[in-house]
């Protein structure tokens, strides 16, 4: 006797199932944002139960801050590889030389440089749709932004503008220029990603488990030592065993101090924590409002 | 740390609404204080505006509302989602402003909704703001109803005073189509009865809020009557390097309503044929049997030609069709509706032209009373509508199924979503286009 109920993890699931078949069947060229982080693994099993038997009909598209961990790449070309898509990169030190990305006077950071990048990857490509992982629960910006996210012609998001999403009903028209961000796991919380890369047995880069990193502390957190961004004399340098818990450019993603070595371990260390997944962010932590001005800019 | 867990049971969606300064953000903060779901860094952050703003206490609004402008004006302007978790349960919470264009983006938040709290001020009791709450809540049909009386601690916690405002809503609950309320004395300041039973309310024997929500009886709040399947995406493989996918051709889409078994005979409308379940194919596995709302891709037995927009439904219980449809809309866009205007609808997996014949009345939402002669509709209006479609819509009335009930109105050119529409009953069955071939 079946019990036709779903638990939460199923309920997210089809959710974002119905959303991603949404996409390929109403827009023309649409394309999925894969980093090779965890939101976006999770984003391609969605495709794959989505499109399956078929190829997952859109291209993956990923910009490459030039500031990413060398594990997040590798792992990136290879899964896009098994899956047989097609991998688009992009990447922040092309545009550089290019001249339409500039580097702010005392700008280390490379995440508000990924903006130019993304649109003009949309622009070189005409996508008309980018579907990414992320999620209600990472900021406080993002808890109030749709599931079809409306750009105008130049990108940005208006918040106050919004179209109302009711039931199961996405408003997914476009006029020419104008582009949609799509984002299927709105409703997800970091824990159900987990727990749904457990269920699935789905493969996350090394990072993300317990590994020994030399680290110096940066603005209350531990930061990896680079050749990006060197340790002067006068900070703290140590050998750390350590995980990121959030990745982003590899100069300001903290490293958190953690033995999990397993999904089991993440999700037990999860439970237990104590401080949200984006405190281990330095981008966040510049002005409360952070997030919501960088989306207004076109940010993912 | 209870908060999280790693089996929980079940998702409960809910919506709170309130006018402004009831609480009700500070209701939400509560909940996420007092289940231990904040972090330290967002009780650090809390703690940071506190000092800014002055006043020294943490402000638990400050959790919800989000955005700068907010945090500027001190309201908030739009649906925003919060997610909390007990050893029993996952929660989304639709948190929705009570002022400007309050029946829009409660219209929004309850859409989606098991569960809708409603925060009355003990001190003002029920105004017309808590009966147009009831009145969207029961016009949505969100099946569980709180009735949350707010700061008690401001009237002594006075028993009488609970008793009066209950029954003040129960006078009007009558005219509503909610069949499970529920009251509850609480004080979201002090955190009375939100987590953790009240010293103040000995004469008050039920369950605390969150011990209500952990609770609350969902199972059966999707439908599972009659099988409804929009097509979403043919699902047909290019060039397969797998052989037994050369004729690979199915059928992907969530479904809507009821239950599909292998085996089963069914109907594909508009055209009336019809063909047997031949698999219920997932990633997973083949299925025996799938049910509302799971995402599945169906293979029929025959070869027949479907795309989106066509609906697999169960032979022995059709839907409606009709290109003249009654309904009852939100208008939700500042430029009015008028009769004559040609929209999009949107409804299902299909998008089709539609004209507004005429506007039948508009719903006063503080009485739930019709009022007649109406010429426009402004925004955050209720009304009842009837329209023309380009081409039959194959439907349910929305009191049957939200899913195949439902439609949105879209401007042409701006391309806004300008109206949320609730269909009333099909006064016909659909008829197969084309009898002759039915097998």
């Amino acid at each position: 006797m079946i019990n036709y109920h779903l638990d939460h993890l199923d309920y997210l699931e089809t959710e974002a199932i119905h959303i991603m078949r949404e996409v390929a069947a109403e827009f023309e060229r649409p394309a999925i944002l894969f980093s090779g982080g965890k939101d976006s693994i999770c984003l391609l099993r969605l495709a794959e139960k989505a499109f399956r038997p078929s190829d997952i009909p859109m291209p993956f598209l990923n910009i490459d801050s030039g500031h990413h961990f060398p594990e997040l790449n590798e792992f990136r070309d290879r899964r896009a590889k098994e899956l047989g898509g097609k991998l688009i990169v992009r990447t922040v030190d092309d545009a550089l030389e290019k001249g339409f990305a500039v580097q702010a006077a005392g700008q280390i950071s490379r995440n508000q440089l990924q903006i130019p990048v993304l649109l003009a990857a949309i622009e070189e490509f005409r996508f008309d749709c980018c579907i990414g992982g992320a999620r209600r629960d990472e900021e406080k910006a993002r808890a109030k932004e749709r599931f079809f996210s409306f750009r105008d012609g130049f990108g940005q998001w208006d918040p106050k503008n919004q179209r109302p999403e009711i039931w199961n009903l996405y408003n997914g028209r476009l006029n020419p220029g104008e582009n949609m961000r799509v984002f299927p796991l709105s409703n997800w919380t970091e824990m159900d990603v987990w727990e749904y890369i457990k269920r699935e047995t789905l493969e996350v880069p090394s990072i993300y488990f317990s590994h020994q990193r030399r680290c110096v502390r940066r603005l209350g957190q531990w930061v990896p030592a680079t050749e990006l961004a060197p340790p002067k004399p006068t900070e703290d340098v140590r050998d750390l065993i350590v995980r990121v818990r959030t990745i982003g450019d590899i100069i300001s993603t903290g490293c958190i101090e953690s033995p999990a070595l397993t999904v089991d371990d993440i999700i037990a260390e999860i439970a237990a924590a104590r401080v949200t997944e984006r405190g281990s962010r330095a981008d966040d932590r510049v002005s409360e409002a952070a997030m919501e001005d960088r989306k207004k800019a076109g940010y993912f | 740390m209870t908060a999280v867990h790693s089996h929980p049971i079940d998702l409960l969606r809910l919506n709170t609404c309130g006018s402004v300064d009831d609480g009700k953000s500070t209701l939400i903060g509560r909940l996420l204080y007092d289940s231990k779901s904040l972090m330290e860094d967002q009780i650090e952050a809390l703690e940071r505006s506190a000092d800014i703003t002055g006043g020294g206490d943490i402000n638990l609004a400050n959790l919800t509302d989000g955005l700068r402008a907010e945090r500027e004006q001190g309201i908030t302007i739009d649906v925003a989602y919060r997610y909390f978790a007990t050893p029993h349960r996952r929660f989304i919470i639709a948190d929705t402003p009570g002022h400007v264009q309050y029946t829009r983006n409660m219209v929004t938040g309850s859409s989606t909704a098991n569960l809708s709290i409603i925060l009355i001020d003990a001190r003002q009791g029920v105004i017309e703001q808590s009966r147009r709450h009831a009145c969207i809540a029961s016009l949505i049909r969100i099946p569980h109803l709180i009735v949350a009386i707010n700061k008690m601690d401001l009237v002594g916690w006075s028993q009488q005073r609970f008793l009066e405002i209950k029954d003040q809503f129960e006078e009007f609950l009558p005219r509503l189509d909610i069949k499970d309320v529920k009251f509850i004395p609480v004080s979201a300041l002090n955190g009375d009865n939100i987590v953790t039973r009240s010293i103040h309310t000995p004469w008050y024997p039920g369950p605390t809020l969150l011990g209500h929500l952990e609770t609350v009886h969902i199972a059966s709040d999707w439908n599972l009557d009659r099988f409804r399947f929009p097509v979403q995406w043919v699902n047909r493989p290019n060039n397969p390097t797998d052989p037994s996918l050369h004729d690979f051709r199915g059928f992907s889409g969530q479904i809507a309503g009821g239950i599909v078994r292998v085996g089963q005979k069914v109907m594909v409308l508009p055209t009336g044929f019809t063909s047997i379940v031949k698999q219920i194919w997932t990633l997973d596995g083949p299925l025996e049997e799938a049910f509302c709302p799971q995402s599945v891709t169906l293979i029929l037995e025959h070869d027949l030609d479907i795309s989106r927009s066509d609906v697999i439904v169960d032979t022995q219980d059709l839907p409606g069709a009709s290109s003249d449809l009654h309904a009852k809309i939100c208008w939700m866009n500042p430029r009015p509706l008028q009769p004559g205007r040609q929209y999009l609808l949107k409804h299902t997996t299909q998008s089709v032209k539609t004209a507004i014949v005429s506007i039948e009345s508009r719903i006063n939402i503080a009485t739930l009373n019709k009022e007649f002669g109406i010429e426009e509709l402004c925004m955050n209006d209720l009304a009842e509508i009837r329209l023309k479609t380009a081409k039959p819509l194959i439907y349910d009335g929305y009191a049957a199924n939200r899913l195949t009930g439902s439609f949105i109105l879209i401007e042409p050119g701006t391309n806004a979503t300008v109206a949320a529409g609730m269909l009333l009953p099909p006064s016909e069955v659909a008829r197969p286009e084309y009898r002759d071939f039915a097998i």
